[in-house]
This record gives C-alpha cells, structure tokens and sequence, in this order.
C-alpha cells in the first residue's frame, strides 16, 4: 500500500526544517506500507497551497488513502504522527525525538 | 499636517466624509456588530476599485466561503464571478474545511497564508485587498500566541505588499472598545466603526471614522444605507452647507399676488418655506406652485408625505389643476410617502436619486415637517440641511411646506430648524378679527431681494387662492395675539380692507 503524502514547508524555518526531518526519519522505519512524499515550498508554488488551502507551515497532507487529512506542525511526536495517519509500525524501533 | 493619501472607495458618500477614502497602502479596521454590513463594505471596496478605478482585488476569507460571499452580494449586480473569470479579482479561501480531519503535532508558523496573499495579489495585480473576519483564526488553531504574531507579521506583510485593504472585525456590541477585537496590531492605526442600532423602533445604520493615523477626516456618526442597488451608501449629512442662492432668474409661485409680494416671483435656486396650521392652504399653494411649472412646460417633483397619490390628484382636481395629464407629458413626477414607512435616511436617499433621475427644475415637498416622525430632532434638522443643499446645488427650486402645531401664531421648532437655510419664509396664519376667523399672509424674508412687508389677507375658493389687501388697524397678527387701533367703527368697517 503507498501513502501519498505532501509536506508543505517553508524554506529555511526552523519548524519546516524539524518536519523535512521528522518525516525523513519515519519514511526510514519499517512501516507497513510505502510512503511517497513530495515537498512543497509555499514560496515557490503558491498556488499549490491555494488549492490545498494551507495556511500553516509545516503542514503535513495525506491524500491516499482517503480522506485527505491534514497534520500541522513540525511532526515532533513520533507516536502521535503515526496515529494521526493511521500507521502502527511494525518494530518499535530506534525512537527519535526532535 | 502633512496629509498621507487616500484610496477612494467609491462608496457613495463615504469618501466625502473621508476627505478622499482610505489611507492608501495601509490597512484599516472596518468593525461592527454582525449584520451590521461590514462584509458587504469590504466587497463593494473591491468592487468598486476594480469597476470605477481599474485597481484590481484580493478578497482574503476566513469564515464564509468565496462562492458564499459571491451569492451574498450577486443582487447588486457588481458581477464578482465574471471579475473572477477575467482575473481582475482574486478570493484567498481560509476557510475551514469542514468535516477534514486535522491534527497539530508541533509547532509551526503561518508564513503559507502570507504566501498564499502575496502570491494572489501579484496574480491580479491587485492594489486593493479585503480580509474577512480574519479573527477567526485564533479560534481554529490550538497555539493562539503563534497565531496573534501570525497576525502581527501579516499586517507587517500587507504594508510591505503596498495595498490599501480593510480587514473587517466582528464585534459584540455597538458601544464595546475596540481594544477588545483581538488583534491590536490592526487596530493601532485606522478604524471605522460600522453600528446598528435600534432607534425609534427602527434601525439605524451609522457608520464613523474612529481615527485615520496622520490624515484627516470628517467626526461623528454618518448615516448609512443599504440601497438594493448601490449598497452602502453613507448619507454625508453634516457635510452639506447650506449655501446663498446665486440665481437672479425667478418663477412664479403660481399665485400672481404672491409673486408681487416677493418681489417679483421666486428665486430660482433658492429655499422656499411656507409655514401654516394645517388647513391654512399649504397643499393648495404647493399645487399653484406646480402648476405654474407645468404651465412654464418645466419639470416638478411632487414629494407628498401627508396624502396619498389619489388624494393628492382629487385635491388638485377640485381646484382645477390636472396632475395626471402634466405626469403623462412628463412634466410632473408625484412620490407619495408616509414618513413612517421607511428611515429617514432611506428618505433621503430615494429624495435624491429620483432627483438626479428625474431632474426636475423645480420641487415641492409637502410636507416637510411631517418627517419629524421618523426621526430623532437631530437627525431630522441634518436631513432637511441635506435635502435642502441638495436641492440648492442642482440649481433646483425648492418650495416645502410646514405645519405648524399652533393654529395661530409663533413659529414652531421646526421653523427655527428651517429659519437659517430657506430663502424666502411665506407665512400663513389664522386671524381672528372681531369674532371672525380670516387668513393672513405675510412674506418674512427673500434672500436677495425687497418684498412686500404687509399681511395681507387671502381667501381660497373653487379656483384656489386670491390674495386681497393688506389688514389695516391690527397689529399681532404673527405673534398671535393681534390688537387693534380702534377708531370709531364706522372708519374700523371703512378702513381695514383699504382699496
């Protein structure tokens, strides 16, 4: 199963910089399914943000499996970054904490 | 004081009481009850930069969605999704998505909605911006410090950005400081006060410019409406100074006799008040006086608010005078309205709209005291200032009756409301002489001209009025109690309608 995922950042913030990490540290775990992550520099692609309707920097959006969820924030706890999307992984592995 | 510049609204009647508009490229508060038509001032600010001045808009939402507002406004016509298609407006949707799931996990920033502004602005090009109920954000995100210095940088951010825009602020009450609106950053600098307020049993839209930092604008609270054509449009009242009448052509009253009296007829951009108890003969000398209009094939507005239009028509009738045939030639427009039926702005502003519609060279509002009842004393003395400059600027000549409470006598209040801004003041009072009741004319004053200082006696028959000689040998007549120089009765009988 592959989880699409967007991270709506704002380049060179201390809380976007946190997320690209927090994220890029789960993507390494072994989960149950495939995450697919795309970022997105509001300041680039504006629009992007339109569409999405973000306002927060960092915003983390799930699109598959519906519904679209959204998660705001530098994704600073692991735990409840893996309830809110609905992962359990499959080995409690190393645990990082921003 | 060196003025910073404004950006028009092109609200009717706001950018008067503004001394121009907005200050340009800042931000200003519009704060109000709800309902009280701070959305809708936000997007006629938009609709009409980009309408009457080519100054494209960004209209930021955060509580009712972009098509939601659309809809709200659609009956005026102004055509927002058009202006849409043509990318001449642009909607920043910060609505709640509602049933989305959210979390926060961590701390973030919303350096996305700035991006999302700057990146509409610069797509339209906009130099105008509106932002709805942008407080709403603090109740939607849980870190409510991070939002308030969210706000801070935004409003730095719209500076920087260089547009002029209104940020609309709920408030809970009309008479609450506005320290309380949330967000003081916005406050710090330009607010208008937008207020709804139930007032004689009606309500009452007021609109003031609480400050304007380093630029000038007009005190107090100014009347507004929301006309189903033009939306907000503000009654600059206190703005409209009476002015002297400059004409020197005059017509005629439509009463040969009383034309003399003046000096030779009316002035033509001038105030004529004509002031009795009722039954004096006012309607009957507002009919002469639109009749000798249409007998001079000129246009008269009729404004009636003591009789309905059928009535108007069979008075008229009985003395001869045939309205309907002069409104089929279209020299005659008749608006009869009961005072109470609307607010005294909303008088005012169909006043002048058929006005400047029907342009008439001449009008008549009979009567004009009988808006006393739908208004406070002040708010009706501003409306007549108002009306009676409006009249006077279109070069229009203007003849209003007033009923007076005394049968005989003093003036009323009203007159005194009246005495500085008419031109020629006609009187008309009951005499009593020896047990009989006669009427009496006077002329008090016409601006810019000898008249006739007699009183003189009139009559009123099938063919309207008649006025006779002056009395003789009886004095007080206007102050109501009149005395008289007795002679024997013989030269009394012989000589007090002297020919």
């Amino acid at each position: 199963m592959i989880y699409k995922l967007r991270l709506y950042i704002t380049p060179r913030t201390a809380n976007s910089q946190r997320a690209i990490s927090n994220l890029d540290a789960l993507c390494q775990e072994d989960l149950p399914v495939r995450l697919e992550v795309e970022v997105i520099d509001v300041t680039e692609q504006p629009a992007m943000a339109e569409r999405d309707k973000i306002l927060a920097t960092p915003t983390l959006v799930r699109y598959t499996p519906a519904p679209v969820r959204k998660i705001i924030g530098d994704l600073s706890d692991r735990e409840r970054v893996l309830a809110s999307l609905d992962l359990q992984p499959v080995t409690v592995g190393r645990r990082q904490r921003a | 004081m060196n003025d910073w510049p404004k950006t028009p609204t092109g609200i009717s009647g706001f950018d008067t009481i503004a001394y121009g508009g907005v200050p340009k490229g800042r931000s200003t508060v519009v704060a109000g009850t709800p309902g009280s038509g701070k959305t809708l001032f936000a997007m006629q600010f938009l609709a009409s930069g980009i309408r009457d001045f080519s100054e494209p808009g960004v209209c930021v939402t955060f509580e009712e969605r972009p098509e939601d507002l659309m809809r709200n406004v659609d009956s005026f016509g102004w055509g927002l999704d058009q202006l849409v298609a043509e990318r001449r407006l642009a909607f920043v949707d910060c609505t709640p998505d509602a049933g989305e799931p959210r979390d926060e996990i961590g701390s973030y920033d919303l350096s996305a909605l700035l991006a999302r502004i700057e990146n509409a602005v610069s797509d339209v090009k906009a130099t105008r911006l509106a932002a709805d109920a942008i407080v709403t954000l603090l109740a939607r995100f849980r870190d409510s410090a991070v939002v308030r210095s969210e706000l801070h940088r935004i409003h730095d951010g719209l500076r920087r950005i260089g547009v002029t825009s209104l940020i609309t602020m709920e408030r809970t009450d009309d008479d609450a400081g506005i320290g309380r609106l949330g967000v003081e950053e916005f406050v710090a600098d330009n607010v208008l006060l937008l207020r709804n307020r139930l007032e004689l049993e009606r309500r009452r839209r007021t609109i003031e410019i609480l400050k304007f930092r380093g630029t000038n604008h007009r005190k107090g609270e100014h009347p507004f409406t929301i006309d189903p054509e033009d939306g907000v449009t503000v009654i600059p009242m206190s703005s409209m100074e009476p002015s002297e009448a400059r004409g020197t052509t005059r017509v005629s009253s439509g009463v040969a006799q009383l034309d003399e009296m003046c000096g030779g007829g009316l002035f033509t951009d001038s105030i004529i008040l004509v002031s009795g108890a009722t039954g004096t003969g006012k309607t009957l000398l507002a009919t002469h006086f639109v009749d000798a209009a249409v007998a001079a094939n000129e246009r008269v507005l009729l404004i009636a608010s003591e009789e309905s239009r059928d009535q108007l028509i069979r008075n008229a009738r009985s003395w001869n005078v045939d309205y309907e045939s002069a409104e089929q030639r279209g020299l005659l427009k008749i608006m009869a309205r009961y005072p109470e039926v609307m607010g005294i702005e909303d008088h005012h502003l169909q006043l002048r709209k058929t006005i400047e519609a029907f342009r008439p060279t001449r009008v008549a509002i009979d009567s004009v005291s009988a808006f006393e009842r739908a208004a406070t004393p002040a708010l009706f003395r501003e409306f007549v200032i108002a009306i009676t400059s409006f009249i006077k600027q279109q070069g229009i000549t203007g003849f209003l009756t007033s009923t007076t409470a005394l049968m005989t006598g003093r003036q009323s209040m009203t007159e005194s409301h009246f005495s500085t801004i008419t031109d020629t003041v006609i009187l008309l009072r009951y005499v009593e002489l020896y047990g009989e009741v006669r009427r009496g004319l006077a002329v008090l004053k016409v601006r810019g001209s000898a008249h006739q200082r007699e009183i003189r006696e009139y009559i009123i028959d099938n063919n309207g009025m008649h006025v006779r000689n002056p009395f003789r040998n009886v004095h007080g007549i206007i102050t109501g109690t009149p005395s008289y120089v007795f002679g024997d009765e013989k030269t009394r009988l012989g000589d007090m309608f002297d020919n």
